[in-house]
Protein backbone atom coordinates (compact mmCIF):
# COMPACT_ATOMS: atom_id res chain seq x y z
CA UNK A 1 0.00 0.00 0.00
CA UNK A 2 2.54 2.07 0.96
CA UNK A 3 4.79 1.19 -2.04
CA UNK A 4 1.57 2.03 -4.05
CA UNK A 5 1.17 5.37 -3.06
CA UNK A 6 4.87 6.41 -3.83
CA UNK A 7 5.02 4.59 -7.06
CA UNK A 8 2.10 6.60 -7.93
CA UNK A 9 2.86 10.36 -6.61
CA UNK A 10 5.89 9.35 -8.93
CA UNK A 11 4.41 8.71 -11.57
CA UNK A 12 2.19 11.77 -11.68
CA UNK A 13 4.56 14.12 -10.76
CA UNK A 14 6.44 12.44 -14.36
CA UNK A 15 3.41 12.79 -16.36
CA UNK A 16 3.04 16.30 -15.37
CA UNK A 17 6.52 17.04 -16.05
CA UNK A 18 6.13 15.79 -19.57
CA UNK A 19 2.94 17.14 -20.11
CA UNK A 20 4.53 20.85 -19.30
CA UNK A 21 7.77 20.50 -21.43
CA UNK A 22 5.56 19.65 -24.34
CA UNK A 23 3.48 22.49 -23.75
CA UNK A 24 6.38 24.93 -23.02
CA UNK A 25 8.75 23.67 -26.01
CA UNK A 26 11.88 24.79 -25.00
CA UNK A 27 15.45 23.29 -24.06
CA UNK A 28 15.18 24.96 -21.25
CA UNK A 29 12.50 22.44 -19.64
CA UNK A 30 13.66 19.24 -21.05
CA UNK A 31 10.99 16.55 -21.24
CA UNK A 32 11.72 13.20 -18.89
CA UNK A 33 12.06 11.44 -22.37
CA UNK A 34 14.99 14.01 -23.14
CA UNK A 35 16.90 13.30 -20.24
CA UNK A 36 16.84 9.44 -20.79
CA UNK A 37 17.95 10.17 -24.25
CA UNK A 38 20.89 11.85 -22.69
CA UNK A 39 21.57 9.44 -20.24
CA UNK A 40 21.15 7.23 -22.66
CA UNK A 41 23.86 8.59 -24.85
CA UNK A 42 26.42 9.57 -22.26
CA UNK A 43 25.92 6.12 -20.50
CA UNK A 44 26.86 4.98 -24.40
CA UNK A 45 30.02 6.95 -24.79
CA UNK A 46 31.70 6.25 -21.09
CA UNK A 47 31.68 9.54 -20.14
CA UNK A 48 28.66 9.20 -17.95
CA UNK A 49 29.93 5.91 -15.88
CA UNK A 50 33.27 7.28 -15.63
CA UNK A 51 32.52 10.73 -14.20
CA UNK A 52 30.24 8.77 -11.60
CA UNK A 53 32.77 6.70 -10.77
CA UNK A 54 35.06 9.68 -10.26
CA UNK A 55 32.78 11.61 -7.67
CA UNK A 56 31.91 7.86 -6.15
CA UNK A 57 35.67 7.99 -5.33
CA UNK A 58 36.07 11.23 -3.89
CA UNK A 59 33.02 10.67 -1.66
CA UNK A 60 34.23 7.42 -0.63
CA UNK A 61 37.18 8.21 0.43
CA UNK A 62 36.54 12.01 1.78
CA UNK A 63 33.84 9.92 3.96
CA UNK A 64 35.43 7.60 5.76
CA UNK A 65 38.14 9.92 6.71
CA UNK A 66 35.66 12.31 8.01
CA UNK A 67 33.49 9.51 9.77
CA UNK A 68 36.89 7.55 11.32
CA UNK A 69 38.23 10.78 12.45
CA UNK A 70 34.92 12.53 13.74
CA UNK A 71 34.11 9.21 15.65
CA UNK A 72 37.14 9.66 17.41
CA UNK A 73 37.24 13.20 18.14
CA UNK A 74 34.11 12.94 19.10
CA UNK A 75 34.52 10.50 21.45
CA UNK A 76 36.88 12.19 23.23
CA UNK A 77 35.25 15.46 23.39
CA UNK A 78 32.61 13.98 25.06
CA UNK A 79 34.83 12.38 27.48
CA UNK A 80 37.32 14.86 28.69
CA UNK A 81 35.47 18.25 29.70
CA UNK A 82 38.93 19.92 29.67
CA UNK A 83 39.54 18.99 25.82
CA UNK A 84 36.11 19.74 25.02
CA UNK A 85 36.33 23.42 26.76
CA UNK A 86 39.81 23.51 24.28
CA UNK A 87 38.23 22.36 21.05
CA UNK A 88 34.72 23.65 21.35
CA UNK A 89 34.97 27.01 20.01
CA UNK A 90 36.91 26.22 17.24
CA UNK A 91 34.90 23.32 16.36
CA UNK A 92 31.60 26.13 16.41
CA UNK A 93 33.62 28.08 13.90
CA UNK A 94 34.18 25.05 11.23
CA UNK A 95 30.52 24.06 11.84
CA UNK A 96 28.86 27.56 11.28
CA UNK A 97 32.09 28.32 7.80
CA UNK A 98 30.74 28.16 4.50
CA UNK A 99 31.45 24.98 2.15
CA UNK A 100 32.45 27.14 -0.30
CA UNK A 101 34.90 29.41 1.44
CA UNK A 102 36.72 26.22 3.26
CA UNK A 103 36.61 24.84 -0.40
CA UNK A 104 38.05 27.79 -1.75
CA UNK A 105 40.57 28.04 1.26
CA UNK A 106 41.49 24.67 0.87
CA UNK A 107 42.48 25.42 -3.11
CA UNK A 108 44.53 28.49 -2.08
CA UNK A 109 46.27 26.99 0.71
CA UNK A 110 47.10 23.46 -0.53
CA UNK A 111 46.63 23.83 -4.29
CA UNK A 112 44.53 23.05 -6.88
CA UNK A 113 44.51 19.07 -6.27
CA UNK A 114 43.00 15.94 -5.16
CA UNK A 115 44.26 16.58 -1.72
CA UNK A 116 42.88 19.70 -1.45
CA UNK A 117 39.63 18.35 -2.47
CA UNK A 118 39.60 15.57 0.15
CA UNK A 119 40.64 17.94 2.74
CA UNK A 120 37.80 20.27 1.87
CA UNK A 121 35.09 17.82 2.26
CA UNK A 122 36.74 15.64 5.47
CA UNK A 123 36.71 19.42 7.04
CA UNK A 124 33.01 20.54 5.99
CA UNK A 125 31.96 17.43 7.02
CA UNK A 126 34.31 15.94 10.24
CA UNK A 127 32.51 19.18 13.00
CA UNK A 128 29.25 17.32 12.27
CA UNK A 129 30.54 14.04 12.92
CA UNK A 130 32.31 14.77 16.03
CA UNK A 131 29.12 17.37 17.48
CA UNK A 132 26.65 13.79 17.05
CA UNK A 133 29.23 11.68 18.60
CA UNK A 134 30.17 14.08 21.49
CA UNK A 135 26.18 13.95 22.64
CA UNK A 136 26.11 9.85 22.35
CA UNK A 137 29.57 9.99 24.45
CA UNK A 138 28.18 12.23 26.59
CA UNK A 139 24.88 10.24 27.39
CA UNK A 140 26.57 6.96 28.13
CA UNK A 141 25.11 4.88 31.24
CA UNK A 142 26.41 5.63 34.61
CA UNK A 143 24.74 2.40 36.12
CA UNK A 144 26.04 0.30 33.31
CA UNK A 145 29.60 2.17 33.72
CA UNK A 146 29.33 1.41 37.67
CA UNK A 147 28.02 -1.97 36.60
CA UNK A 148 31.08 -2.97 34.17
CA UNK A 149 33.68 -1.20 36.88
CA UNK A 150 32.61 -3.60 39.85
CA UNK A 151 32.78 -7.07 37.48
CA UNK A 152 36.38 -5.27 36.55
CA UNK A 153 35.25 -5.64 32.95
CA UNK A 154 38.49 -5.43 30.71
CA UNK A 155 39.10 -2.68 28.21
CA UNK A 156 38.35 -4.51 25.49
CA UNK A 157 35.32 -5.87 26.35
CA UNK A 158 34.25 -2.66 27.88
CA UNK A 159 35.04 -1.21 24.33
CA UNK A 160 33.09 -4.00 22.50
CA UNK A 161 30.17 -4.32 24.64
CA UNK A 162 29.44 -1.15 26.64
CA UNK A 163 31.45 1.82 24.70
CA UNK A 164 30.02 0.89 21.67
CA UNK A 165 26.69 -0.16 21.35
CA UNK A 166 25.65 2.97 22.93
CA UNK A 167 27.20 4.88 20.17
CA UNK A 168 26.36 2.81 17.37
CA UNK A 169 23.22 4.69 16.78
CA UNK A 170 24.64 8.21 17.12
CA UNK A 171 27.62 6.85 14.57
CA UNK A 172 24.66 5.33 12.26
CA UNK A 173 23.10 9.35 11.95
CA UNK A 174 26.20 10.79 11.80
CA UNK A 175 26.94 8.34 8.68
CA UNK A 176 23.53 8.96 7.18
CA UNK A 177 23.62 12.60 7.93
CA UNK A 178 27.17 12.68 6.68
CA UNK A 179 26.78 10.76 3.57
CA UNK A 180 24.20 13.20 1.81
CA UNK A 181 26.35 16.29 3.02
CA UNK A 182 29.51 14.71 1.37
CA UNK A 183 28.41 14.28 -2.08
CA UNK A 184 26.83 17.48 -1.88
CA UNK A 185 29.71 19.30 -1.33
CA UNK A 186 32.16 17.15 -3.63
CA UNK A 187 30.29 18.53 -6.48
CA UNK A 188 30.75 22.02 -5.64
CA UNK A 189 34.05 21.50 -4.95
CA UNK A 190 34.85 19.56 -8.67
CA UNK A 191 32.82 22.81 -10.01
CA UNK A 192 35.45 24.91 -8.50
CA UNK A 193 38.67 22.75 -9.17
CA UNK A 194 38.51 19.57 -10.92
CA UNK A 195 38.65 18.37 -14.26
CA UNK A 196 36.66 15.50 -13.81
CA UNK A 197 33.63 14.33 -11.84
CA UNK A 198 29.59 14.89 -11.48
CA UNK A 199 30.39 18.46 -10.80
CA UNK A 200 32.63 18.88 -13.60
CA UNK A 201 30.50 17.72 -15.75
CA UNK A 202 27.44 19.76 -14.77
CA UNK A 203 29.66 22.87 -14.92
CA UNK A 204 30.86 21.71 -18.25
CA UNK A 205 27.14 21.54 -20.03
CA UNK A 206 26.02 24.44 -17.68
CA UNK A 207 28.79 27.31 -19.51
CA UNK A 208 28.97 25.65 -22.43
CA UNK A 209 26.02 24.92 -23.68
CA UNK A 210 23.26 25.56 -20.87
CA UNK A 211 22.29 21.72 -21.63
CA UNK A 212 19.35 21.52 -19.09
CA UNK A 213 19.15 17.53 -20.07
CA UNK A 214 22.25 17.02 -19.43
CA UNK A 215 22.88 19.11 -15.71
CA UNK A 216 19.43 16.98 -14.82
CA UNK A 217 20.37 13.51 -16.33
CA UNK A 218 23.47 13.75 -14.44
CA UNK A 219 21.94 14.88 -11.04
CA UNK A 220 19.35 12.16 -11.13
CA UNK A 221 21.93 9.35 -11.95
CA UNK A 222 24.11 10.59 -9.09
CA UNK A 223 21.30 11.03 -6.99
CA UNK A 224 19.84 7.42 -7.05
CA UNK A 225 23.44 5.92 -6.47
CA UNK A 226 23.27 8.01 -3.29
CA UNK A 227 19.74 6.70 -2.49
CA UNK A 228 20.49 3.15 -3.51
CA UNK A 229 23.95 3.18 -1.16
CA UNK A 230 21.27 4.62 1.70
CA UNK A 231 18.39 2.05 1.89
CA UNK A 232 20.94 -0.67 0.42
CA UNK A 233 23.74 -0.35 3.13
CA UNK A 234 23.26 2.67 5.73
CA UNK A 235 19.18 2.03 6.05
CA UNK A 236 20.21 -1.74 6.70
CA UNK A 237 23.19 -1.08 9.13
CA UNK A 238 20.35 0.85 11.13
CA UNK A 239 17.91 -2.04 11.28
CA UNK A 240 20.98 -4.26 12.39
CA UNK A 241 22.07 -1.55 15.28
CA UNK A 242 18.56 -1.10 16.30
CA UNK A 243 17.91 -5.25 16.61
CA UNK A 244 17.96 -5.65 19.84
CA UNK A 245 15.39 -2.79 20.85
CA UNK B 1 31.40 11.17 69.13
CA UNK B 2 30.83 7.74 67.98
CA UNK B 3 33.80 5.34 68.83
CA UNK B 4 32.21 2.48 66.97
CA UNK B 5 35.26 2.44 64.34
CA UNK B 6 38.00 2.67 66.69
CA UNK B 7 35.58 -0.18 68.63
CA UNK B 8 35.65 -1.91 65.34
CA UNK B 9 39.23 -1.79 64.68
CA UNK B 10 40.83 -3.34 68.04
CA UNK B 11 38.09 -6.11 68.49
CA UNK B 12 39.39 -9.48 67.03
CA UNK B 13 38.01 -10.81 63.31
CA UNK B 14 34.90 -12.34 63.64
CA UNK B 15 34.87 -15.94 63.01
CA UNK B 16 34.59 -17.03 59.42
CA UNK B 17 34.63 -12.98 58.11
CA UNK B 18 34.31 -13.31 54.48
CA UNK B 19 34.89 -9.46 54.31
CA UNK B 20 35.84 -6.49 57.00
CA UNK B 21 34.06 -3.02 56.61
CA UNK B 22 35.14 -0.64 58.86
CA UNK B 23 34.28 3.35 57.28
CA UNK B 24 35.65 5.64 60.18
CA UNK B 25 34.27 8.55 58.13
CA UNK B 26 33.24 9.54 54.39
CA UNK B 27 33.19 13.17 53.58
CA UNK B 28 31.23 13.92 50.57
CA UNK B 29 32.69 17.82 49.12
CA UNK B 30 35.32 17.61 52.01
CA UNK B 31 36.58 20.86 51.64
CA UNK B 32 34.42 22.54 50.07
CA UNK B 33 31.90 25.13 51.04
CA UNK B 34 29.20 22.42 52.30
CA UNK B 35 30.93 18.99 53.55
CA UNK B 36 28.67 16.46 53.60
CA UNK B 37 29.18 13.85 56.33
CA UNK B 38 27.52 10.33 55.03
CA UNK B 39 29.21 7.83 56.97
CA UNK B 40 31.09 7.97 60.32
CA UNK B 41 32.16 5.12 62.57
CA UNK B 42 30.61 1.80 60.79
CA UNK B 43 32.00 -1.23 61.00
CA UNK B 44 30.64 -4.74 60.20
CA UNK B 45 31.58 -7.92 59.09
CA UNK B 46 30.01 -10.32 56.36
CA UNK B 47 30.41 -13.76 57.33
CA UNK B 48 30.73 -16.97 54.98
CA UNK B 49 27.03 -19.06 54.32
CA UNK B 50 25.14 -16.08 56.59
CA UNK B 51 22.92 -13.89 55.25
CA UNK B 52 23.34 -10.48 56.62
CA UNK B 53 21.19 -7.46 56.27
CA UNK B 54 21.46 -3.80 56.13
CA UNK B 55 18.45 -1.89 57.45
CA UNK B 56 18.39 1.91 57.67
CA UNK B 57 16.29 4.83 56.38
CA UNK B 58 16.89 6.24 52.90
CA UNK B 59 19.47 8.64 52.36
CA UNK B 60 21.53 7.14 54.96
CA UNK B 61 24.57 6.21 53.36
CA UNK B 62 23.61 2.51 52.23
CA UNK B 63 24.71 3.15 48.58
CA UNK B 64 28.00 4.84 49.78
CA UNK B 65 28.73 2.22 52.25
CA UNK B 66 28.26 -0.56 48.94
CA UNK B 67 30.18 1.84 46.56
CA UNK B 68 33.13 1.66 49.39
CA UNK B 69 33.50 -2.26 50.20
CA UNK B 70 32.99 -2.45 46.09
CA UNK B 71 36.21 -0.49 45.62
CA UNK B 72 34.42 1.54 43.70
CA UNK B 73 35.11 4.76 45.95
CA UNK B 74 38.62 4.65 47.53
CA UNK B 75 38.20 8.15 48.83
CA UNK B 76 37.19 7.39 52.70
CA UNK B 77 38.76 7.21 56.04
CA UNK B 78 38.74 3.45 57.40
CA UNK B 79 39.62 -0.29 55.39
CA UNK B 80 38.18 -3.29 53.72
CA UNK B 81 39.45 -6.27 54.42
CA UNK B 82 40.28 -8.23 52.40
CA UNK B 83 40.78 -5.45 49.49
CA UNK B 84 37.48 -5.42 47.03
CA UNK B 85 39.69 -6.24 44.65
CA UNK B 86 40.47 -9.67 45.90
CA UNK B 87 37.42 -10.26 48.27
CA UNK B 88 35.95 -12.27 45.47
CA UNK B 89 32.42 -9.54 46.12
CA UNK B 90 30.24 -9.99 43.09
CA UNK B 91 26.86 -7.29 43.19
CA UNK B 92 23.13 -7.55 42.38
CA UNK B 93 22.02 -4.00 41.90
CA UNK B 94 18.59 -2.59 42.43
CA UNK B 95 17.99 -2.06 38.58
CA UNK B 96 19.09 -5.45 37.18
CA UNK B 97 21.74 -3.24 35.10
CA UNK B 98 22.04 -5.64 32.05
CA UNK B 99 23.39 -5.05 28.78
CA UNK B 100 20.44 -4.62 26.92
CA UNK B 101 21.83 -4.95 23.43
CA UNK B 102 23.41 -8.51 24.49
CA UNK B 103 21.32 -11.26 25.07
CA UNK B 104 20.17 -12.74 28.80
CA UNK B 105 24.06 -15.79 28.38
CA UNK B 106 26.19 -13.15 26.63
CA UNK B 107 25.13 -10.75 29.68
CA UNK B 108 26.12 -13.43 32.08
CA UNK B 109 29.51 -14.44 29.82
CA UNK B 110 30.81 -11.19 29.45
CA UNK B 111 31.21 -10.54 33.23
CA UNK B 112 33.28 -13.71 33.70
CA UNK B 113 37.37 -13.18 33.28
CA UNK B 114 37.87 -13.94 29.62
CA UNK B 115 39.36 -17.40 30.33
CA UNK B 116 35.92 -18.61 32.28
CA UNK B 117 33.41 -17.56 29.49
CA UNK B 118 33.23 -20.55 27.88
CA UNK B 119 32.20 -22.80 31.07
CA UNK B 120 29.10 -24.56 31.83
CA UNK B 121 26.39 -23.00 32.49
CA UNK B 122 23.41 -25.06 32.18
CA UNK B 123 23.20 -25.87 35.83
CA UNK B 124 23.46 -22.19 36.87
CA UNK B 125 20.67 -21.23 34.46
CA UNK B 126 18.70 -24.56 34.77
CA UNK B 127 18.59 -23.62 38.63
CA UNK B 128 17.41 -20.15 38.13
CA UNK B 129 14.72 -21.09 35.84
CA UNK B 130 16.47 -19.10 32.67
CA UNK B 131 17.46 -21.75 30.40
CA UNK B 132 14.28 -20.81 28.07
CA UNK B 133 15.40 -17.11 27.92
CA UNK B 134 19.04 -17.70 27.62
CA UNK B 135 19.04 -16.49 23.98
CA UNK B 136 16.52 -13.71 24.26
CA UNK B 137 17.38 -9.72 24.91
CA UNK B 138 16.37 -8.20 28.21
CA UNK B 139 14.03 -5.70 26.62
CA UNK B 140 12.18 -8.80 26.63
CA UNK B 141 12.10 -9.79 30.48
CA UNK B 142 9.91 -8.55 33.31
CA UNK B 143 11.24 -7.07 36.00
CA UNK B 144 11.81 -10.29 38.35
CA UNK B 145 13.27 -11.82 35.56
CA UNK B 146 15.56 -9.30 34.59
CA UNK B 147 16.76 -9.54 38.15
CA UNK B 148 17.38 -13.46 38.16
CA UNK B 149 19.27 -12.86 35.21
CA UNK B 150 21.37 -10.03 37.08
CA UNK B 151 21.79 -12.58 40.25
CA UNK B 152 22.68 -15.65 37.63
CA UNK B 153 25.35 -13.02 36.49
CA UNK B 154 26.69 -12.73 40.03
CA UNK B 155 26.43 -16.08 40.85
CA UNK B 156 28.38 -16.84 37.65
CA UNK B 157 31.26 -15.12 39.21
CA UNK B 158 31.10 -18.14 42.14
CA UNK B 159 31.75 -15.36 44.68
CA UNK B 160 32.65 -15.76 48.35
CA UNK B 161 30.65 -12.70 48.86
CA UNK B 162 27.52 -11.36 47.16
CA UNK B 163 25.71 -7.92 47.42
CA UNK B 164 22.08 -7.62 47.03
CA UNK B 165 20.91 -3.77 47.07
CA UNK B 166 17.25 -4.00 47.36
CA UNK B 167 17.05 -7.25 45.21
CA UNK B 168 13.28 -7.43 45.52
CA UNK B 169 11.80 -4.16 45.73
CA UNK B 170 8.94 -3.28 43.36
CA UNK B 171 8.04 -7.51 42.25
CA UNK B 172 4.86 -8.88 43.13
CA UNK B 173 4.92 -11.52 45.79
CA UNK B 174 5.52 -14.39 43.96
CA UNK B 175 8.58 -13.05 42.35
CA UNK B 176 10.08 -11.77 45.19
CA UNK B 177 9.44 -15.08 47.43
CA UNK B 178 11.12 -17.11 44.24
CA UNK B 179 13.79 -14.87 43.94
CA UNK B 180 14.44 -15.38 48.11
CA UNK B 181 14.23 -18.48 47.83
CA UNK B 182 17.37 -18.95 45.27
CA UNK B 183 18.98 -16.30 47.28
CA UNK B 184 18.84 -18.69 50.09
CA UNK B 185 19.47 -21.94 48.44
CA UNK B 186 22.37 -20.55 46.52
CA UNK B 187 23.94 -19.52 50.10
CA UNK B 188 23.07 -23.23 51.60
CA UNK B 189 25.05 -24.68 48.21
CA UNK B 190 27.90 -22.37 47.82
CA UNK B 191 28.48 -21.27 51.66
CA UNK B 192 29.28 -17.61 50.23
CA UNK B 193 28.12 -14.59 53.01
CA UNK B 194 25.46 -12.24 51.33
CA UNK B 195 24.78 -8.56 52.30
CA UNK B 196 21.38 -7.28 51.63
CA UNK B 197 20.51 -3.90 51.59
CA UNK B 198 16.90 -3.25 52.27
CA UNK B 199 13.94 -1.42 53.32
CA UNK B 200 11.72 -3.88 53.79
CA UNK B 201 12.11 -4.69 57.42
CA UNK B 202 9.94 -8.00 57.61
CA UNK B 203 11.65 -9.19 54.21
CA UNK B 204 14.77 -9.02 56.38
CA UNK B 205 13.99 -10.87 59.44
CA UNK B 206 12.20 -13.85 57.15
CA UNK B 207 15.54 -15.06 55.67
CA UNK B 208 18.57 -13.04 57.76
CA UNK B 209 20.65 -14.76 60.01
CA UNK B 210 21.85 -10.71 61.68
CA UNK B 211 20.37 -7.86 60.92
CA UNK B 212 22.22 -4.66 61.13
CA UNK B 213 20.35 -1.88 62.10
CA UNK B 214 22.33 2.19 60.17
CA UNK B 215 21.31 5.10 61.87
CA UNK B 216 20.43 8.64 59.34
CA UNK B 217 23.00 10.60 58.14
CA UNK B 218 25.51 10.36 58.81
CA UNK B 219 25.31 6.70 59.04
CA UNK B 220 26.58 4.44 61.97
CA UNK B 221 25.79 1.17 63.45
CA UNK B 222 23.00 1.29 65.84
CA UNK B 223 23.07 -2.48 66.97
CA UNK B 224 23.43 -5.49 65.52
CA UNK B 225 21.28 -8.40 65.33
CA UNK B 226 21.35 -12.06 65.67
CA UNK B 227 18.19 -13.81 64.63
CA UNK B 228 18.85 -17.63 65.72
CA UNK B 229 15.80 -19.29 64.77
CA UNK B 230 16.06 -21.08 61.66
CA UNK B 231 14.49 -20.29 58.66
CA UNK B 232 12.14 -22.58 58.31
CA UNK B 233 10.68 -22.24 61.73
CA UNK B 234 10.23 -18.38 61.31
CA UNK B 235 6.11 -18.02 60.49
CA UNK B 236 4.46 -14.57 60.05
CA UNK B 237 3.82 -14.23 63.93
CA UNK B 238 7.31 -14.45 64.93
CA UNK B 239 8.44 -12.34 62.25
CA UNK B 240 5.87 -9.43 63.10
CA UNK B 241 6.71 -10.05 67.02
CA UNK B 242 10.18 -9.57 65.93
CA UNK B 243 9.39 -6.48 64.26
CA UNK B 244 7.20 -4.75 67.10
CA UNK B 245 9.82 -5.42 69.43
CA UNK B 246 12.96 -4.21 67.38
CA UNK B 247 10.56 -0.83 66.79
CA UNK B 248 10.49 -0.27 70.39
CA UNK B 249 14.37 -0.46 70.32
CA UNK B 250 15.27 1.36 67.37
CA UNK B 251 12.19 3.79 66.82
CA UNK B 252 14.42 6.03 64.08
CA UNK B 253 14.74 3.15 62.03
CA UNK B 254 12.07 1.18 61.98
CA UNK B 255 8.40 2.08 61.80
CA UNK B 256 6.05 1.13 64.75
Amino acid sequence: MGFATRLVSVLVLLAGWQVAASAAGSRLLPAPLAILGFIARESATGDLWWNVGITLTRVGISFLLAMTLGVLLGIALGRSRRLNLVLDTPLLILLNTPALVITVLAYIWVGLNEAAAIVAVVLNKLPNVAVILREGARGLDPQLEEMARTYRFDRRTWIAHVLVPQLQPFAVAAARSGLSLAWKIVLVIELLGRPNGVGFAINYYFVQSLNVAAILGYSLVFMSVMIAIDILILQRLEAYVRRWR
Amino acid sequence: MSDAGAEGRVRPEPEGAALRVEIARKVYGAGGPEPVEAVRGLAFSVIAGEITCLIGPSGAGKTTTLRILLGLDPDYEGRVSPHPDEAGIAMAFQEPRLLPWRTVEQNVRLALPRGARGQDLDALFGSLGLSPWRSRYPGALSLGMARRVSLARALAQKPRILILDEPFVSLDDTSAASLRGLVVDAVARTGMGVLMVTHNVAEAIEIADRLLLVSGRPASLLGTIPLEVSRGERDRAWIEAQRAALAVRFPSVIAG
